[in-house]
């Protein structure tokens, strides 16, 4: 078990490592951060002395093995636009996102599970037919078209929900929440829809295809034949069951939304990490992409080891597997 | 707007008309991004620049047009060709009650050089400043390194702080980290900072003690709204009041909302294409035998003629631009008159011209040009490429994103490039000098100019030109200047960009050439 988990955190060192190369390297060779950065209006002698400001002067490996040793301490340096730690802005973005994100995967699996199974329970149906139609479009459709469509009808026709920013929000220790404000929840509503749909197409094609494959399993028939009434052989037999790939799906869903919000976050102006990445790529604000994709990889790493215990706790069997 | 939302909204006017004689009011701004820093003295950087003008105050500002108006100095005379004398108005407080005094112009002007990390230092507008000292309470010398007319211009942009408030044990007092949270941050602004969240609302307060009057507006709220189509949305769901820049696809439905409006501004930021001038083999031209027919005059005069400027303004830009004939707007200080409105297209014309020249064959090139940066790029860059290729000129274009292009073109990797200048002095001299002076590195001359056209009779113009002190003289030589740059076609103007804001019906704004949105100008109508 513990072996596992070590075994894990090593690989995750590993994968950092690969990603600081290649995203340092990256940005490097798409452009220099000072065109982007420098006012058009700074002559070529200012330009330099911005560029020796920041380092940007030396070698590209130079500048590589002086962040290493500044990243191992913890700083990934100040970000070329604000001047701010790359860190601090990051960690400040983040409570945004992570509220936009969960209120969005919460939405995908109480909408998903159940419509899931239902459409697994009774492939041939109507209604079975109707909601795998209907999540077929919530995945094809773009994002940022879904985005626009919610707003125009609901903000800008209706005019009964607000079109972008977070809203009010509550001071909690450090970090800012919306969820606690009324005014906070009427902004999350669209955002969280536009971004939980895909998601929520995906579980119910996920719930539908593993409910139909428990479905025929024996000891399904088995508990039917032993006379279980069919709301129980769901809610102990099946559901427990259906439960293990959801969560390698929504778990994954997570880790990516969490990672790569960016689209709705800038529909719906919303205030959270993404748009930070988004902006910073397109300013060459190296501190700042470099730090956020060392964050996204440890997450996603440690969101996966998670998902791993979670199954040793719903399902025994693989339990055995990792004490092997 | 909907029934729900307007019934609601009579419904608290009502109540709130009740309660209290005169209506509190929010004014909320979606603005295209937000300051990096609200440090005035941080970064060079529009967002940031409009953000501390509503809070502090420079010596002297810019009217909506861009003429030089006092502020904190009521009046400035000359000591001698290189010493100003500025009189501070009186009876300005900052807005936590200390009187502004020349102290504060000094320690201000003083801290410029002193900001750490920034991506480009303020330094650009205090370069031809020697000393700054003061004489009085309320006089304050400035010394240029030479004789410099530009003076007012740079001091436009070179907000005051209170010393008091913005000293600290960092060389530079508050640092700039310090200053975002708000602390030390003190002008004599009509707006104080109230709260900054970054990525979201940045509030502001009235500062009820300004000496110019209390302003319109309780509080301002900036809200960062990157996306085009969602500021629209925003205004005509009426969250927010105005916003920046009405991109091309929301015109017709702002204009058919009887709520809402838009102003739309002076014509500023010039749009060109520059061509490469100096080497031979200059990459991305071939069909030539090696050789660089931009070299020659009336090779880059067929290029200007085969534009169809006119068309680009109507159908490409949806008619928010004017076609340019000089880098120059018609009311910048220095434009030559006979270049502010260009020759329409002459397709025959072009195509003999580069016959005479010996290319009537034609010869190929790659036009270069960013993707997304400036209103429309690509596309315009893809219809000049067509009208070009019309006169037997076949060319291709180069479409990259920003910091892709910009790598390219510092690298001199295209032999004609789309780009952009915006000219914030008002003064052509400064476009000229940046973009078509012979470039010198160490004199830091032609900075812009990766074309490397190069004219020793315009750098003669030039050079005299900024360091002569009358006006009518100055601009007699800048229109010399201009003049001959574009009889020359040193380079091609395509046409000035228009900005726009979209607001409420009852709101008036002067659009300016700065392109700034100032709340201290957003008016109710009456």
């Amino acid at each position: 078990m513990s072996a596992f988990v070590i075994n894990r955190l090593l690989q995750a060192v590993l994968v950092l490592f690969v990603m600081s190369v290649l995203v340092f390297v990256g940005i490097y060779l798409v452009g220099d951060p000072i065109s982007m950065l420098v006012s058009p209006e700074a002559t070529d002698l200012e330009r330099d002395a911005v560029r020796e400001s920041f380092g940007l002067d030396r070698p590209i490996f130079v500048q590589y093995v002086t962040f290493l040793g500044s990243a191992l301490q913890g700083d990934f340096g100040r970000s070329f636009l604000t001047g701010e730690p790359a860190l601090q802005l990051i960690l400040e973005r983040m409570p945004a996102t992570v509220e936009l994100v969960g209120f969005a995967m919460f939405f995908s699996v109480v909408i998903g599970v159940p419509l899931g199974i239902i459409a697994g329970l009774r492939p041939e149906a109507a209604y079975s037919k109707i909601i795998m139609t209907g999540s077929i479009f919530g995945f094809s459709l773009p994002t940022f078209w879904v985005g626009m469509v919610l707003i125009m009808f609901f903000a800008v026709q209706l005019g009964i929900l607000p079109t972008s920013g977070r809203g009010e929000t509550v001071q909690v220790g450090p970090i800012q929440l919306s969820i606690l404000t009324l005014d906070g929840l009427r902004h999350l509503i669209l955002p969280a829809l536009t971004l939980g749909l895909t998601k929520a197409s995906l579980i119910i094609r996920v719930t539908r295809a593993a409910t139909r494959e428990i479905q025929a399993m024996d000891y399904i028939k088995f508990a039917r034949a032993k006379g279980l009434s069919s709301s129980r052989i769901l809610r102990v037999h099946l559901l427990k069951n259906v439960l293990i790939p959801i969560i390698t799906v929504a778990g994954l869903e997570f880790g990516q939304a969490l990672a790569f919000a960016v689209v709705t976050e800038t529909v719906f102006s919303w205030p959270g990490m993404g748009k930070l990445l988004i902006d910073s790529i397109l300013t060459l604000d190296r501190p700042v992409v470099v730090a956020y994709v060392l964050i996204m990889v440890l997450f996603l790493v440690l969101l996966n080891l998670v998902i791993d215990l979670l199954y040793m706790v719903i399902d025994p069997s693989s339990r055995e597997k990792v004490r092997d | 707007m909907s029934f729900t939302r307007s019934h609601l909204f009579a419904s608290t006017a009502a109540l709130l008309l009740a309660c209290t004689p005169a209506i509190a009011e929010d004014l909320v701004i979606g603005t295209k991004s937000e300051p990096s820093s609200l440090d005035p003295q941080f970064h060079v950087l529009s967002p940031n620049m409009q953000v501390s003008l509503a809070i502090f105050e420079p010596l002297v500002r810019q009217d909506a047009q861009g003429a030089i108006e006092p502020l904190l100095a009521e009046s400035w005379e000359l000591a001698s060709p290189t010493e100003w004398d500025f009189h501070l108005r009186d009876g300005v407080t900052f807005s936590d009650g200390t009187p502004l005094t020349a102290q504060d112009v000094v320690f201000s002007l003083d801290r410029v050089a002193k900001v750490p990390n920034s991506p480009t230092p303020f330094t650009l507008f205090t370069r031809q400043i020697a000393g700054v000292e003061a004489l009085d309470d309320t006089t304050v010398r400035i010394t240029t390194k030479q004789t410099y007319p530009n003076l007012t211009v740079d001091l436009v942009n070179l907000p005051i702080m209170s010393k008091a408030a913005a000293s600290g044990d960092a060389p530079e007092g508050r640092t700039t980290t310090e200053l975002n949270r708000g602390e030390g941050l003190i002008g004599t602004g009509p707006f104080t900072f109230s709260s900054w969240q970054k990525g979201a609302d940045l509030v502001l307060e009235a500062n009820t003690s300004y000496w110019g009057g209390a302003p319109d507006w309780d509080r301002v709220i900036m809200r960062p709204m990157t996306n085009p189509a969602t500021r629209s949305a925003a205004l005509l769901a009426g969250d927010i009041d105005m916003m920046e820049d009405v991109p091309t696809g929301s015109v017709d439905q702002i204009e058919g909302d009887p709520s809402v409006k838009i102003v739309s501004g002076p014509p500023a930021r010039v749009i060109f294409i520059a061509l490469d001038q100096d080497r031979d083999d200059s990459p991305g031209i071939s069909g030539t035998e090696g050789e660089n027919p931009l070299k020659i005059k009336e090779v880059r005069e067929a290029l200007f003629r085969a534009i169809d400027r006119e068309g680009i303004v109507s159908r490409v830009m949806g008619g928010a631009a004017v076609a340019a004939g000089s880098l120059g707007t018609p009311n910048m200080f220095g434009t030559s008159a006979e270049h502010e409105v260009p020759a329409p297209a002459d397709p025959e014309r072009a195509a003999q011209l580069l016959e005479d020249a010996g290319y009537g064959d034609g010869f190929s090139i790659t036009l270069g040009s960013p993707s997304g940066r400036y209103v429309n790029d690509a596309r315009v860059a893809q219809t000049v490429a067509a009208m070009w290729s019309r006169i037997g000129v076949k060319t291709a274009v180069d479409a990259a994103a920003p910091p892709v292009f910009f790598k390219n073109r510092d690298q001199r990797a295209y032999s004609a490039y789309l780009a952009s200048w915006g000219n914030n002095t008002g003064e052509i001299g400064t476009t000229l000098g940046a973009q078509l002076a012979t470039y010198d590195k160490e004199a830091s001359q032609g900075s812009a100019n990766a074309g490397r056209y190069s004219n020793p009779e315009l750098d003669a113009l030039l050079s005299k030109a900024s360091k002569t002190m009358d006006d009518d003289a100055r601009a007699k030589l800048l229109e010399e200047a201009d003049a001959l740059a574009m009889s020359d076609f040193a380079i091609l103007p395509i046409h000035f960009e228009v900005p726009s804001w979209g607001l409420r019906a009852d709101l008036e704004y002067e659009a300016r050439a700065d392109q700034f949105t100032l709340p201290q100008n957003v008016t109710r109508s009456e």
